[in-house]
């Protein structure tokens, strides 16, 4: 068996999610993530925990949502209903105290790249409280048409598979894709037209910008093992070096994890339609099956009881029934 | 085509020696056999867990070889040459290839390109 590191040593966001919780108790549940901007820095709050949420602490320059991985038209055991779950999680979201500005969607909106899969998404999504949706795609969005309806619903203004930024409230966005022209044996990929094209959007940016840059698979190597990293990735974030505050937010694993390296904050998202094991806790990365009875109970649970030094974070239930 | 299914019929019955072997096999569910006539030649490989099994599978030229995919996430059988290209297969679903020409084939799953395996053509 592999030994896998099993424990962060940071819960900066006080989200109260760190590696070890994971490990400890599987909560890979969730339905999404508010972040804020406050002062040029990222804090991010899992939607799970809302009712713990202080609006005061919630407050900022600038609030957004993540969500990930809908796999619409996903229809197995592990989830029967990603319909339901992915409202529920919209509910979550139009619950907020004051509405965030803006949402965006990591990728895997569709399960099959099917233009139904990706109707029934724009519908729900249409339910939610935000301005503005942006996406990127995940591997399950390019998978019959190399992303042709993909880039017919969400390709405008954007470059090549459907890279683009954008500027909020002072704030750079990124959005990446490395779902693409993947090679065997590989992890995701850039490839060498995004990089320079990400050189270049970055180079006119000063370096007090706070940089929030989004993709689906995720940045870091979580698992090679399990194709969970991205094969250049270093040679994107070594373009984000000279600034101060980067995050980096990714889908892809259905489970939430944190990591910081120097400047850069790395976070994961939940997944609004199954979950997946942790890395090597199981013989594959395949849909973690729950019994159905537990479903609803357990997606959009972030059931984190661990113990961190003498601080013990409170359980909290907030389900999707 | 009355004629031609009687033709056909009449195929089967000459080759009536492998059509017990064929019937061996389908009371055994033995694997396929290695020494059948062209036109039957078919071979198997399961795509489950994230993998391809066998990784390595080892066939005579003319052999008709199947994927299925057991798992609950769709994955595709994409030659690294692109001699050969599967849609996304969802669960239970399949795609055949016709090795005609000895070689090695090498593929993977352009979803998860972790998952690689090989066909080699004798």
């Amino acid at each position: 068996m592999k030994k896998i590191e099993d424990e962060i040593k940071f819960d900066h966001n006080g989200d109260g999610i760190d590696r070890r919780g994971f490990l400890k108790c599987m909560a890979w549940a969730g339905t999404g993530t508010l972040c804020v901007m406050k002062g040029g820095v990222m804090k991010s709050f899992s939607l799970s925990r809302l009712g713990e949420l202080d609006p005061a602490a919630a407050a900022g320059e600038l609030s957004f949502v993540q969500i990930s991985d809908s796999h619409m038209g996903f229809n197995k055991p592990a989830n029967p209903d990603v319909i339901g779950t992915l409202k529920a999680a919209i509910e979550k979201i139009n619950a907020l105290p004051g509405n965030p500005e803006f949402l965006l969607h990591t990728g895997d909106i569709t399960h099959l790249s099917k233009p139904e899969e990706f109707d029934n998404v724009q519908q729900i999504l249409r339910g939610a409280k935000v301005k503005e949706s942006f996406y990127v795609p995940g591997e399950h969005d390019v998978a019959i048409d190399e992303g042709k309806e993909f880039l017919e619903r969400y390709g405008k203004g954007t470059k090549g598979a459907g890279w683009h930024s954008f500027d909020k409230n002072g704030v750079h966005f990124v959005g990446l894709v490395n779902v693409v022209n993947l090679k065997a044996g590989g992890l995701g990929t850039l490839g060498h037209e995004q990089l320079e094209w990400l050189e270049d959007d970055l180079k006119a940016k000063k370096s007090s910008t706070p940089i929030v840059v989004f993709a689906h698979i995720p940045l870091w190597s979580v698992y090679p093992e399990w194709g969970w990293g991205t094969e250049d990735a270093a040679q994107a974030l070594s373009y984000l070096k000279k600034f101060g505050s980067v995050t980096v937010l990714n889908g892809h694993i259905h489970q939430t994890m944190q990591k910081v390296e120097g400047n850069i904050t790395f976070h994961t998202a939940a997944s609004t339609a199954f979950p997946q094991p942790a890395p090597g806790k199981a013989d594959s990365p395949g849909p973690m099956k729950v019994p159905a009875e537990q479903l609803r109970s357990v997606l959009g649970v972030t059931s984190v009881n661990f113990v961190r030094g003498q601080k013990a974070l409170a359980v909290v239930d907030s389900n999707l029934a | 085509m009355k004629i031609a299914l009687r033709i056909l019929g009449t195929s089967i019955f000459l080759v009536g020696g492998f059509g017990q072997l064929a019937g061996l096999r389908a009371r055994t569910h033995a694997a396929p056999l290695p020494q059948q006539m062209a036109h039957e030649m078919t071979s198997e490989v399961k795509i489950d867990n994230f993998s391809f099994s066998p990784a390595t599978l080892q066939i005579k030229a003319g052999t008709k070889v199947t994927w299925t995919n057991a798992d609950d996430i769709p994955h595709t059988v994409v030659s690294d040459d692109k001699i050969f290209k599967s849609k996304a297969l969802d669960t239970d679903e399949k795609f055949s290839f016709t090795f005609d020409k000895p070689g090695t084939y090498p593929y993977f799953c352009s979803l998860h390109p972790k998952m690689t395996a090989k066909v080699v053509v004798q």
